[in-house]
C-alpha cells in the first residue's frame, strides 16, 4: 500500500484563507477488506472541516459504492470474505489489481476520484440504471450508481472497456462557511 | 458482531457495525443456512449495532426476501437509524420490508 498526502500550493501559508487546497491520494489492493479502509480514510481526510454526521455518512456510502464497484466489477474479486477468511473456498482466487483514490478539497468542495485499471464498462447508461446489475447471482442490489448520484452533488463516470473506469464525484461541504465565520 | 438466532419461526440476524460487500457473503451464507435447516418463515434484521451500510446491505435484504417471500414469509428491519432508513426508502425496500423502529 502506498499512501501519500500532498500539500497544495497554498499549503502552509494560507491554510486559513478561502483559496486553500488540500489533496491526498491512496493506492491500495482491490480486495474487499480495503473498502472500509477507503471510506474511513476519506472521512478522516475531511474531518477537520467539521462535517455533519449526515454529510459524513453520505460521503462514506458513496466512496464505499465506488470502491466496491472497482473491486467487484473492475477486477472481479467477487466475494467479500475478510475477517472470516476461513470461509473463503479454496477455488476463489484473488485477482491482483490496484484502486486509486484521489481526494481534493478546494473552496469547501470535496472532489473524489476512484480509478481502477480493470475491465471497464461496456454500456455506461445501462450500468447507471437503478437495480441493473451484471451479476445477479451475487445478490447485490444494483443500487451502487444510484446511491452515488443521490448522496453526492455531481457524478461523472469515464470508462474504456478493457482499460478501466474512473468515477468522479463532487460534494459541497456546507459547513465551510461556518468555519470561516468562526475565524 | 454478526449473530444468528432462531426464535419460533423467526430468524433474527444481528448485523455487524459496518454492513458492506466485505461482510455480505458471510451474512448471506449463514442466514441461508438457517433458512434452509431450521425451517424459518420470517427474517428479522436487527440494525442496533449498525453504524454504516451501503448497497450491499440492500442486496442482503433483497436476497433473503426473495428466498422466503414465495412461502409467505416476511422480512422486518428493526432499530434502523436515520441513515439506514433513508437507504431503505431510496431503494424502495420499505415497500416490502416492515421497518419497525
Amino acid at each position: 500500500m502506498i499512501a501519500e498526502k500532498m500539500c497544495g500550493e497554498k499549503c502552509g501559508q494560507a491554510q486559513t484563507g478561502v483559496n486553500w487546497k488540500n489533496e491526498m491520494e491512496l493506492v491500495f489492493d482491490a480486495v474487499s477488506s480495503n473498502e472500509s479502509f477507503a471510506r474511513t480514510a476519506v472521512a478522516a481526510f475531511i474531518s477537520h472541516l467539521n462535517p455533519t454526521l449526515e454529510e459524513l455518512a453520505d460521503i462514506k456510502t458513496a466512496v464505499s459504492e465506488a470502491v466496491t464497484n472497482a473491486v467487484i466489477h473492475g477486477y472481479e474479486n467477487l466475494y467479500g470474505y475478510g475477517v472470516h477468511g476461513e470461509a473463503r473456498p479454496a477455488y476463489v482466487v484473488i485477482h491482483p489489481g490496484k484502486v486509486w483514490l484521489h481526494c481534493l478539497l478546494e473552496h469547501g468542495v470535496l472532489h473524489i476520484d476512484v480509478t481502477d485499471k480493470g475491465k471497464g464498462i461496456e454500456d455506461l447508461e445501462q450500468a447507471m440504471e437503478p437495480l441493473f446489475t451484471t451479476k445477479p447471482e451475487l445478490e447485490r442490489s444494483g443500487m451502487g450508481f444510484a446511491f452515488m448520484e443521490a448522496f453526492m452533488d455531481e457524478l461523472e463516470v469515464e470508462s474504456v472497456p478493457g482499460q478501466g473506469t474512473t468515477v468522479h464525484m463532487k460534494k459541497k461541504l456546507g459547513i465551510g462557511a461556518w468555519i470561516h465565520r468562526e475565524d | 458482531m454478526e449473530d444468528f438466532q432462531v426464535i419460533d419461526n423467526y430468524l433474527m440476524v444481528k448485523l455487524p457495525v459496518e454492513v458492506d460487500h466485505h461482510r455480505a457473503a458471510f451474512i448471506c451464507e449463514n442466514a441461508d443456512k438457517y433458512i434452509v435447516t431450521e425451517n424459518v418463515c420470517n427474517v428479522v434484521f436487527d440494525f442496533e449495532d449498525t453504524r454504516f451500510m451501503d448497497s450491499s446491505g440492500i442486496g442482503i435484504i433483497m436476497g433473503r426476501y426473495k428466498k422466503i417471500s414465495c412461502f409467505g414469509g416476511r422480512v422486518y428491519a428493526i432499530h434502523a437509524d436515520r441513515q439506514i432508513q433513508r437507504l431503505l426508502k431510496m431503494s424502495g425496500l420499505n415497500q416490502i420490508v416492515e421497518v419497525l423502529v
